[in-house]
């Protein structure tokens, strides 16, 4: 998929938890194709500390209003500066970069599980399937009620199951304790989220020879695969996240744990 | 203008984002003669105004990369240059001389200077006569034209330039990064896998700017500048210390189209001042 350098417009800043943004962003032409999955290197300006572009996953592309969505956890000085962009700033974005997840087939059945700021790419994942006429569902957890992001957009797209680690909302415990997975059988797993979560998910989905894919998110510096920073010990030995991933079929990942 | 080894893959990854051949060279990627799978993850680190890498020289080897590489890359109309290391002056050689065989590939340059390997690199680069020693086992192996990138982890660079001189280096390129480290203090552990790392990006630049001009004065060969260039402004200086080219590391990571930036505005930057040549302010500084 060819990549673009692309000075993106800033349309809306929505500061959706304590800890999380969305910002919305737009281009005066057509916004390039994207993949779910894949994601955005964005250059971070008036953060001395920040010197490295800042890896950020497709939250969602509005095609309608041609819109990028990023849902931004605000974690550092860098992505701190991003939480402060207004209406009408530019924002230099290298896009789109990397592998996404396996597009569904008709007939699949698709279980797209998400924890804490990973269920970002999975919005997109789950309304590009449901615009190809596949109803995904999602499995997405959290530590408390308040920290579910964008839970009713999901809603919108597909049916959404969810667990607290409170139990404040849907079930109580992890993702990998929900029901759902001893009522349903599911043709794949698409999961991105803390690794210990990804790694809980993929021994199930081991477990029940269910095919999945984890989206990573290692520490990254040129997010083209030239400077081999970001790699993860694989089957095939150390492969760039950034460019041969961040999607990851689970039989790849030395995950046996 | 050249983009450096390790910031710019094998150039292929950057096609998209800007016009690969409009640029002077592209150094590609640290090769050695056996595959290396390099040092664990984490291999980066963001420091102030540059970053630390310890990546390690992960490569697929020289027979994957004439096999499988070579012919991806060798029609790129831009002068392809091959980054070689090893861990004896006889894998150097060997290495080189494989490299020697491919037709459009007109120069390398041969890296004595990675501060990330234990067996090798920078151990040869850090005395006149390791590195001595593994251009002279090059040279008689290697006939096209050969760089030496050498290490800024030294007390005097311009005794080990001038060895590589004396041994038939037809140019040196320098700086390679300098050895850093930085640690995460609530975790009380270093941020790299291997504790050190190489540091680069605009920190770098008045060491690097201070190395070239003490080199362009001691050697005969050309030297080719590099270390924190990001703007037209930063190789304009390269060029006044002395520098006859440059390349483009980091900078890259932050701008994959930065070279041709910099192209452009050493031109314009030219033209402004109403200089006919570049060769008018190459070596300005005394």
């Amino acid at each position: 998929m060819k990549k673009y350098i692309l000075d993106l417009k800033v349309k809306q800043v929505e500061r959706i938890h304590q800890r999380y943004v969305l910002i919305k962003l737009t281009h005066e032409n057509t916004l390039p194709e994207m993949m779910p999955g894949q994601f955005v290197e964005v250059r971070v300006d008036g953060s001395p500390s920040t010197f490295l572009r800042r890896p950020i996953s497709i939250n969602f592309v509005d095609r309608e209003n041609n819109e990028l969505w990023l849902l931004v956890a605000t974690v550092g000085d860098g992505t701190k500066q991003l939480a402060k962009l207004k209406f009408g700033d530019v924002l230099n974005c290298v896009l789109p970069l990397g592998n996404g997840f396996t597009p569904a087939k008709q007939g699949e059945k698709v279980l797209l599980v998400g924890g804490g700021v990973g269920v970002a790419p999975l919005l997109y994942m789950g309304a590009e399937m449901k615009r190809q006429g596949i109803e995904p569902t999602f499995l997405l957890g959290a530590r408390t009620a308040n920290d579910l992001l964008m839970l009713p957009i999901f809603n919108k797209y597909g049916r959404a199951y969810v667990t607290t680690e409170d139990g404040s909302m849907g079930e109580k415990g992890f993702v990998t304790n929900h029901s759902i997975l001893n009522q349903e059988h599911f043709d794949r797993i698409s999961t991105c989220g803390p690794t210990p979560m990804m790694k809980a998910v993929a021994r199930y989905a081991r477990q029940n020879n269910v095919d999945c894919e984890a989206s990573l998110e290692n520490l990254m510096a040129c997010g083209l695969g030239a400077c081999l920073c970001c790699v993860e010990k694989t089957t095939e030995g150390n492969l760039c996240v950034c460019k041969d991933g961040p999607v990851f079929n689970i039989k790849k990942l030395l995950w046996q744990d | 203008m050249m983009t450096a080894s390790g910031t710019f893959g094998y150039g292929l990854e950057f096609a998209d984002l800007m016009p690969i051949d409009g640029i002077g060279g592209i150094i590609v990627k640290g090769t050695t003669l056996h595959p290396r799978q390099g040092n664990d993850y984490p291999r980066m680190a963001e420091t102030a105004s540059g970053m630390l890498n310890c990546v390690g020289l992960q490569n697929k080897g020289v027979d994957y990369f004439c096999e499988h590489i070579y012919p991806q890359i060798k029609d790129i109309d831009t002068n392809m240059i091959v980054n070689v290391s090893g861990s004896s002056p006889e894998d150097y050689a060997e290495c080189a001389a494989r490299i020697d065989a491919l037709e459009n590939i007109p120069a390398i340059e041969l890296n004595i200077s990675c501060p990330n390997v234990k067996d090798g690199g920078m151990a040869f680069g850090v005395t006149c006569a390791g590195a001595a020693s593994v251009v002279k086992a090059v040279r008689q192996r290697y006939h096209k034209t050969l760089i030496v990138k050498l290490s800024p982890n030294v007390t005097d660079i311009t005794e080990i330039a001038r060895a590589v001189e004396a041994e038939g280096a037809d140019s040196v390129s320098l700086i390679n990064t300098l050895m850093g480290m930085a640690i995460d203090i609530e975790k009380r552990k270093t941020l790299l896998s291997i504790n050190t790392g190489g540091l680069s990006g605009p920190c770098v630049k008045p060491v690097a700017l201070r190395m070239v001009w003490q080199v362009a004065k001691a050697v005969n060969i050309p030297v080719i500048g590099l270390g924190g260039i990001s703007t037209a402004e930063d190789a304009i200086e390269f060029l006044m210390a002395g520098a006859t080219a440059i390349e483009i590391g980091t900078a890259n990571f932050l701008d994959p189209a930065v070279s041709i930036k910099v192209r452009d505005g050493i031109n314009a930057w030219l033209d402004a001042h109403g200089c006919q040549s570049v060769d008018e302010i190459i070596g300005v500084i005394k």
